[in-house]
């Protein structure tokens, strides 16, 4: 029996997963607009590479990755390019961004795929350049690009590579599902992310003790295998990184830092299923596993479902019924957000669309002040001071924020959940943490402009100087002229000097005066134009004003000519 | 019991007793009410009440050295016990401007923190309490010292103690009428009820 | 000599304390000397907490005059594009109250950005000269154009442009710059009110 650690905190809200597993994972019909947006994970966005009305094939890379925090999106199916403009996305805010909009045409017509089934002989990189390009990110909810986190942590020698399939949070039930049906493709996967740490010494697959069919199937697949899958307690929230490397290994992740700083990496038991479709199939990331459940929909289930699948497509093969769903909740109950709408699509973090009814998840009942009770402090897994943060975040106390680790926060919602009094506790820790990042960008930008404006007056004080060495050379030489005796005539003479020493080269003066030739024919042609089109508007104000304008640009360019033969002679 | 101590033990026990007593049991704030003023006037932030019972403990100590040292050698024999509450003034604002000059070269910001209670540490009764009571008591040189470290102390314990609940107070939701001087004299008046519990300890 | 002082009392009064005041005074002249101070690094810390726009709106030509200001002893509400944050933030260093922006300066608006009507503009060059932060790229009888990242939205360009080409834009914010809001309290509650926030479905 390998010994597990207890992470402090937690909870233990009722699981409502039987709900979702009564049937297998479904397969829905092609919907028929798919709306891809071009971020849909922490990093930066995609950038397209097809334009409207191109005809693109089911798994062809419609926007390429823009840098190394940034992953490629593909076409879920085959069809037409029809839009590529900014669309309300599923994001807390409810605000638009860039998305690519695909109408299908049925038809799945695959790209050629090129799996590598001999991955173990490309390089760490060349496998991870493959999962970059297939467009695989964390499918646990983060949403990091998977071979950037790779590619990150191979630079500090990996010692454990753990699996996390626990999904703590109720109603989600997308990774088990997943590892029931299909756990040999999933070790498939864990070998690949081996390969691409330089083979880790030890590699744990992390799973709650509600999942006992998943954790047989697993046992199964692995059966010959250095691979450990260890049975934790169910608890909320063990499936957060910090907490799974705690209960499996005992260490804990210093303030601020990753788990490659300790020689550890946590990746999803999805993400691993889409790395060994995307490295050994050569599929790129166009489908995910997402639960659809709640008791407005009659039918709970999970289904393999097209990134860009707008919700309510989802919600209609599930037998939605809108009067009895008191919110739309893309995520779990603990950690998800409301869809302000069910037009929003499916992207590649959405584990699961929760529609509850009334009963389930009833209206949040007002906000009471705070009773000091405690309660909170006993449930935060990262054994933090919840009360004092809501305390400090109500009066905006930015030093004390910090002072207690707002940052270490994860907004697992434990406390939020506990207290007695319903306040909304991760909502004023995410505004705090929002105002701190803005104040420190504020600071970063303050500072550049200082910056710029020293640099700036250095500039002007070094131009004042040089003009007060010239303006002392030139007292110093009229000094000279007044002193010595000489007539007016040799002053003009020097004068004359000076001028022509200042003259430029005949050849400068050769080329400046080509150019003005040039500029001058062009705004001949620019009048000529504008006479054209006075002539056929037929004003003639507007006539004999261009052709005024026509004259002056061709005497211009006489003149010019004029003055360059003079140079040339 | 004390006779069977040796004399180093009682010595020892002797200390202790005066530190406690000036410390808890006969704290200078809380049960004798002296030096009220920094006690609610340096108490908003934390770090301002740290730096402020650092500075005040500093002369307190050396108020209770010297202030001895100016009775016993030059009050005393010339029998001037008149001129001691002047003599102790000078005596305190001596040692005050020193550690003003001290603190303004080691910790700039600590002195614009505490900007004007500085010097006012020269009006601090609990200072010139300190150095009364040590002269009528009549004790000796290292008693003296004693009880002015000892005061010191108590002075930053209370202050620190009453800082942090200040800061506490600001952050929590407290009725528009108890706001700001009210609630922290309510809660000043709570921790003497506190205090009050040590009385008759020694 | 010390017969002499003990008998005649006032002699005795008047030598003690003037000797000790001079005493002191030596002490306390020599301390002086050892703990000079050299120059006042608030200034800079107070030019830290000012916004940089370099917009002159406080009176003084930059940010750092303002600082030196406000270490003499000047009003720290004068800023407008610091606004009450800045405020707050320079009370809470100077450990004073924090007081609301004064109007007589300007109004704390929402962040602006310079942009240039590219059509209009006839390459003068007297909006470069007078950018506090060099954000505008240009040269004579050249296209000019803002550097949107760099540019503070201090608005001195506006004024010199003789064609009035310039326009304040406010800064939009996009999905990537999304924060999320505090939580609104509700007060007066009973606990019967429960039909309070209901998000409904489009």
């Amino acid at each position: 029996m390998r010994q597990l650690w207890e992470t402090p905190g937690g909870v233990h809200p009722p699981e409502n997963k039987v709900q979702s597993l009564k049937l297998g994972i479904g397969h829905l019909t092609i919907p028929q607009k798919l709306i891809l947006p071009l971020v849909q994970h922490i990093g930066d966005a995609a950038i397209p590479c097809v334009a409207i009305g191109d005809v693109v094939l089911k798994g062809q890379k419609i926007a390429s990755a823009s840098g190394d925090l940034s992953a490629p999106v593909h076409a879920p199916t085959s069809g037409v390019i029809s839009a590529i403009e900014d669309r309300p996305v599923a994001h807390p805010s409810g605000m638009s961004a860039l998305c690519i909009e695909v109408t299908s045409d049925g038809e799945e017509h695959w790209i050629d795929l090129h799996g590598h089934a001999e991955y173990k002989q490309l390089s760490p990189q060349e496998v991870s350049h493959l999962i970059a390009d297939a467009g695989v990110t964390g499918l646990g909810g983060a949403g990091f690009p998977s071979a950037a986190k790779l590619d990150n942590s191979r630079t500090r020698s990996i010692d454990t590579l753990i699996i996390n399939a626990t999904e703590c949070e109720p109603y989600i039930t997308a990774d088990d599902i997943l590892i029931r049906e299909r756990a040999a493709e999933i070790i498939q996967g864990i070998d690949v992310i081996s390969h691409v740490l330089d083979m880790p010494r030890r590699v744990l697959i992390g799973i709650e003790n509600n999942k006992p069919e998943a954790i047989d199937a697993l046992r199964e697949a692995c059966k010959s295998m250095a691979i450990e899958v260890v049975a934790i307690p169910t608890k909320y929230p063990s499936g957060g990184e910090k907490q799974l490397i705690y209960i499996l290994t005992g260490q804990e992740i210093p303030s601020g830092q990753l788990p490659s700083d300790i020689g550890m990496v946590c990746v999803n038991s999805g993400t691993a299923f889409a790395i060994k479709r995307a490295v050994i199939d050569g599929q790129p990331l166009i489908s995910r596993i997402t639960t659809v459940t709640g008791g407005a929909c009659r039918i709970n289930r999970n289904y393999e479902v097209l990134i860009g699948t707008p919700v309510s497509h989802l919600l209609e093969e599930n037998k939605f019924i809108r009067k009895n769903c008191s919110r739309l909740i893309m995520g779990g109950p603990m950690m998800g957000f409301s869809l302000g709408s069910s037009d929003l699509s499916v992207v590649k973090t959405t584990t699961c669309i929760l529609a509850p009814s009334h009963s389930e998840i009833p209206e949040e009942d007002p906000q009471q002040p705070c009773i000091r009770c405690g309660l909170c402090a006993e449930a935060c897994p990262a054994s933090l001071l919840p009360q004092q943060l809501y305390w400090y975040a109500q009066s905006e106390d930015y030093e004390r924020l910090q002072a207690h680790n707002l940052f270490d926060c994860i907004e697992c919602g434990a406390c939020s959940y506990v207290c007695p009094s319903n306040i909304p506790l991760v909502q004023y820790y995410r505004s705090s943490k929002g105002n701190i990042i803005n104040s420190r960008n504020t600071k970063i930008s303050a500072a550049k402009a200082r910056e710029r404006f020293e640099f700036r007056q250095v500039r002007l004080d070094k131009a004042e100087q040089a003009r007060e060495v010239k303006r002392k050379a030139r007292r110093i030489t009229t000094e000279k002229a007044k002193t010595s005796n000489s007539s007016a005539a040799d002053i003009i003479n020097a004068a004359n000097l000076r001028a022509k020493a200042r003259q430029a080269s005949p050849d400068q003066q050769k080329a400046k005066l080509e150019r003005t030739l040039m500029a001058a024919k062009m705004r001949l042609e620019e009048a000529q134009e504008r006479l054209v089109e006075a002539i056929k508007s037929g004003s003639a104000e507007q006539q004999a004003q261009q052709h005024a304008s026509v004259e002056d640009a061709r005497q211009k360019v006489e003149q010019t000519k004029r003055r360059l033969e003079e140079v040339i002679q | 019991m004390v006779a069977g101590l040796s004399h180093y033990n009682k010595r020892m026990q002797e200390f202790a007793i005066i530190l406690v007593s000036s410390i808890l049991i006969n704290n200078y704030v809380l049960v004798q009410f002296l030096g009220l003023c920094p006690f609610m006037g340096v108490s908003k932030k934390l770090e301002s009440a740290i730096g402020m019972s650092a500075a005040t403990t500093f002369v307190l100590t050396l108020t209770a050295m010297a202030s001895y040292i100016v009775n016993e050698l030059i009050l005393m024999p010339l029998g001037l016990i008149y001129l001691r509450t002047i003599a102790f003034i000078l005596v305190i604002a001596a040692v005050v401007q020193f550690t003003k000059m001290f603190i303004e070269k080691t910790s700039p910001l600590l002195y614009r923190v505490l900007g004007v209670f500085l010097p006012l540490i020269t009006t601090n009764c609990a200072v010139l309490g300190v150095a009364l009571q040590n002269a009528n008591k009549d004790l000796n040189f290292m008693q003296s010292s004693l009880y002015g470290f000892g005061a010191g102390v108590g002075f930053s314990l209370v202050l620190i103690f009453f800082s942090a609940m200040r800061e506490r107070l600001a952050a929590a939701d407290i009725p528009q009428p108890f706001q700001g001087a009210a609630i922290a004299m309510i809660t000043a008046g709570l921790m003497s009820l506190a205090f009050m519990g040590f009385s008759g300890l020694v | 000599m010390i017969e002499l002082l003990t008998e005649n009392i006032m002699l005795a009064a008047l030598v003690s304390l003037v000797g000790l005041g001079v005493l002191f005074g030596g002490l306390l002249g020599y301390a002086a000397e050892k703990f000079k101070v050299e120059s006042d690094p608030i200034v800079e810390k107070l030019d830290e907490l000012l916004p940089q726009t370099q917009c002159g709106q406080c009176g003084f030509p930059g940010c750092k005059p303002y600082a030196q200001s406000i270490a003499d002893g000047d009003a720290i509400n004068k800023c407008p594009p610091g606004g009450q944050s800045t405020i707050n933030a320079i009370a809470k260093l100077l450990d004073v109250a924090a007081p609301s922006l004064d109007e007589e300066h300007g109004e704390e608006e929402i962040r602006t950005v310079a942009f240039i009507r590219e059509d209009e503009c006839i390459g003068c060059t007297k909006c470069i000269q007078a950018c506090p932060v060099d954000a505008i790229l240009g040269a004579a009888k050249l296209m000019h154009t803002v550097i949107a990242r760099e540019c503070t939205g201090c608005d001195l360009c506006v004024e010199p442009c003789p064609v009035d080409c310039i326009d304040m834009l406010p800064i939009e914010e996009d999905i990537e710059q999304w924060r999320w809001s505090i939580p609104k309290k509700q007060h007066r509650l009973i606990a019967t009110s429960s039909s309070a926030v209901h998000e409904t479905l489009t």
